[in-house]
């Protein structure tokens, strides 16, 4: 394929990246970012200018319909003074630092218990697995029926034990525990991923910590954990950023209450963006979950990422 | 568990073999292991029978205390009621319009995506990747707000165009990735043996590597008709006249208005099975794909 260069083509800068088009790697390069132009229009329009635009609006007081107005840092600060702003930022949090470990220590726990090779592995998994693939309305909607106080299944399986009727979505400090529940039910995405990464260590670890005497838990401790880290750590960063976009449950079953007890983060600026039309206020709160978020993550990295074992 | 007494033997002999004897304790062990899932099991499922059983019977027996678990009598008029009150037909039928041209924008674009970063060798390939790799970790909602100005701006409200058209764009940065995983399992000899033969890189993705990749296809098919089929915030923002209203819209409307009133739990739960079923039997016919999906994002990423 290759051609001799035509000699007066290579004198201006322009004839030579022309030239280049022609070479076998400028035909390459080419080809390969005309397969994957779809991703990179795609970061351009959905992600870039979006986000230039969140910027731009985190100053302005616009309601879409009459003109935006430059309001300079306001947003930032009726947000610093704003109760309800906290109070979302209260209850995500909360749900995180409860909904995340507890799924982790769950799922890995099933998970564990599924790998002791016991028979009808599959269909455990199955099973287990089944909540994490029900859309999420109806699964907002079946749990407002759970939680009911006078005919729902959680308080009907409590009545069982004798504990009395809990108004789940009624008394502002049931709802979390509630929500948690919930979240719980949904541990099967987690476990999978943890049984695929137990699956995949190999016996001779097992065998070697044998020999050296290391019973159940000491191989559990000394050989599971330190080889499953990128899996645990994988699940944690997973784990972290779906807790922290809760809206479709908090939405529909609850609407944020009682008494905003389930306002979460993602409710709070749909509401600010979409029912009261704070164009500029909804961007800086989205701008302020983006860095929540990554806070969060570059935390866990800087934490949990260095004992990470990487095979 | 409980294997103090013999440290041993635990992995190898709980493998299942029958014919060797077995030491009490380990008998214990292994009566833990399967209580405790079964009690897993009872409490990941009774949800499922809960709704089901709710969806089945008359209304004098949903409001009921103590639970009655078996419907008496099993009223399967309440499925045909909780369909009809509101055009759940028609919602369907607008759901799958969307889930089409989804599936279309997703494994057509996500899919060339997958192949040049995987097989294609260019200067900036790397550097891509990488935003592909962080654009992953961008949650939807933080670009919610200025994304429907963008669409407002384009006068595409109240139209499907912001459910689909955004997917014609790389179809989302993890059906990318996974491509991309499947895609670099070929050996480059294959696509060598093809350029002698003549092929340029766009035969040898069409006419090579996708039909040698059925089996990825078929995952991120699943993943994309999930993420069609149980989409929420997209429709509550974008659609707002309900002959255009999705099923999930259509459940999630369904279940505020009868908040109102009296609400009938026996057909919103109908309304949810109805809802759950088309999903529910993809997982019992494509489980494995299902698996292999789930486990490719978490091992390899």
């Amino acid at each position: 394929m290759s051609r001799t260069p035509e000699f007066s083509a290579l004198q201006s800068p322009l004839g030579r990246f022309l030239h280049w088009f022609k070479t076998p790697s400028g035909r390459r390069t080419i080809t390969g970012y005309l397969f994957i132009s779809p991703f990179i229009l795609g970061v351009l329009f959905w992600v870039l200018y979006p986000a230039g635009m969140a910027a731009w609006l985190t100053f302005q007081d616009w309601n879409l319909i009459t003109p935006a107005k430059y309001v300079g840092l306001k947003n930032f600060q009726t947000m610093f003074n704003d109760k309800l702003f906290w109070q979302a930022f209260k209850v995500t949090s909360i749900f995180t630092f409860v909904s995340v470990p507890l799924g982790l220590i769950l799922s890995f726990s099933l998970a564990l218990l599924i790998n002791m090779k016991v028979r009808g592995l599959a269909l455990f998994r199955t099973i287990y697995y089944l909540p994490s693939i029900v859309p999420a309305v109806a699964s907002a909607v079946l749990w407002a029926w759970i939680l009911n106080t006078d005919f729902g299944l959680l308080n009907g399986v409590l009545h069982y034990f004798g504990i009395p009727k809990i108004a789940w979505l009624q008394e502002p400090k049931w709802t979390m525990p509630a929500f948690i529940l919930m979240s719980l039910w949904g541990v099967g995405q987690a476990m999978i991923i943890f049984l695929a990464g137990l699956q995949g260590i190999d016996d001779v670890y097992y065998e070697a910590a044998r020999i050296d005497g290391a019973g159940s838990w000491a191989q559990l401790v000394h050989v599971t954990i330190p080889m499953m880290s990128s899996v645990i750590f994988f699940n944690l960063i997973l784990g972290v950023i779906n807790s922290f976009q809760v809206f479709t449950a908090a939405f529909l079953i609850t609407n944020g209450g009682p008494q905003n007890a389930t306002l979460f983060f993602v409710l709070y600026l749909y509401r600010n963006g979409f029912q009261f039309l704070k164009m500029g206020y909804a961007a800086a709160l989205s701008w302020v979950l983006f860095f929540i978020i990554l806070i969060f993550t570059v935390i866990i990295f800087r934490t949990a990422g260095r004992r990470v074992y990487y095979q | 568990m409980s294997t103090e007494t013999s440290p041993i033997s635990t992995r190898r002999s709980l493998l299942g073999s029958f014919g060797k004897s077995r030491s009490s304790s380990e008998y214990i062990g292994r009566l833990v292991v399967y209580t405790l899932l079964l009690i897993g099991v009872i409490i990941m499922i009774s949800p499922f029978a809960f709704l089901i059983s709710s969806s089945l019977k008359v209304e004098t027996q949903v409001f009921q205390y103590p639970i009655q678990w078996i419907p008496d009598p099993v009223r399967w008029m309440n499925y045909v009621d909780a369909l009809t009150q509101k055009p759940f037909i028609l919602y369907f039928k607008n759901t799958m319009v969307i889930a089409i041209f989804n599936q279309i924008a997703i494994l057509l674009t996500a899919s060339l995506c997958g192949y040049g970063f995987a097989r294609i060798d260019f200067p900036g390939r790397d550097f891509w990747f990488g935003v592909a790799l962080a654009t992953m970790m961008l949650p939807y909602y933080v670009t919610m707000v200025p994304q429907f100005i963008l669409f407002s701006r384009l006068g595409w409200m109240n139209s499907n165009l912001p459910l689909i058209v955004p997917y014609f764009f790389g179809g989302g940065a993890f059906n990318v990735f996974l491509f991309r995983q499947f895609f670099r399992t070929f050996p480059e000899d294959l696509s060598d043996a093809a350029r002698m033969d003549g092929c340029n890189e766009f035969d040898i993705y069409w006419r090579i590597i996708v039909p040698l990749s059925t089996s990825v296809f078929i995952t991120v098919a699943i993943f994309t008709f999930m993420l069609s089929w149980n989409d929420f915030i997209g429709p509550l923002l974008y659609i707002n006249s309900p002959e255009k209203f999705t099923v999930a819209l259509g459940l999630a409307q369904y279940r505020s208005m009868l908040g109102v009133g009296r609400t009938r739990w026996d057909l919103l739960m109908a309304a949810s099975v109805a809802m759950m079923a088309p999903i529910l039997l993809l997982f019992f016919t494509l489980q494995r794909y299902f698996i292999k999906g789930v486990v490719m994002s978490g091992i390899k990423g």
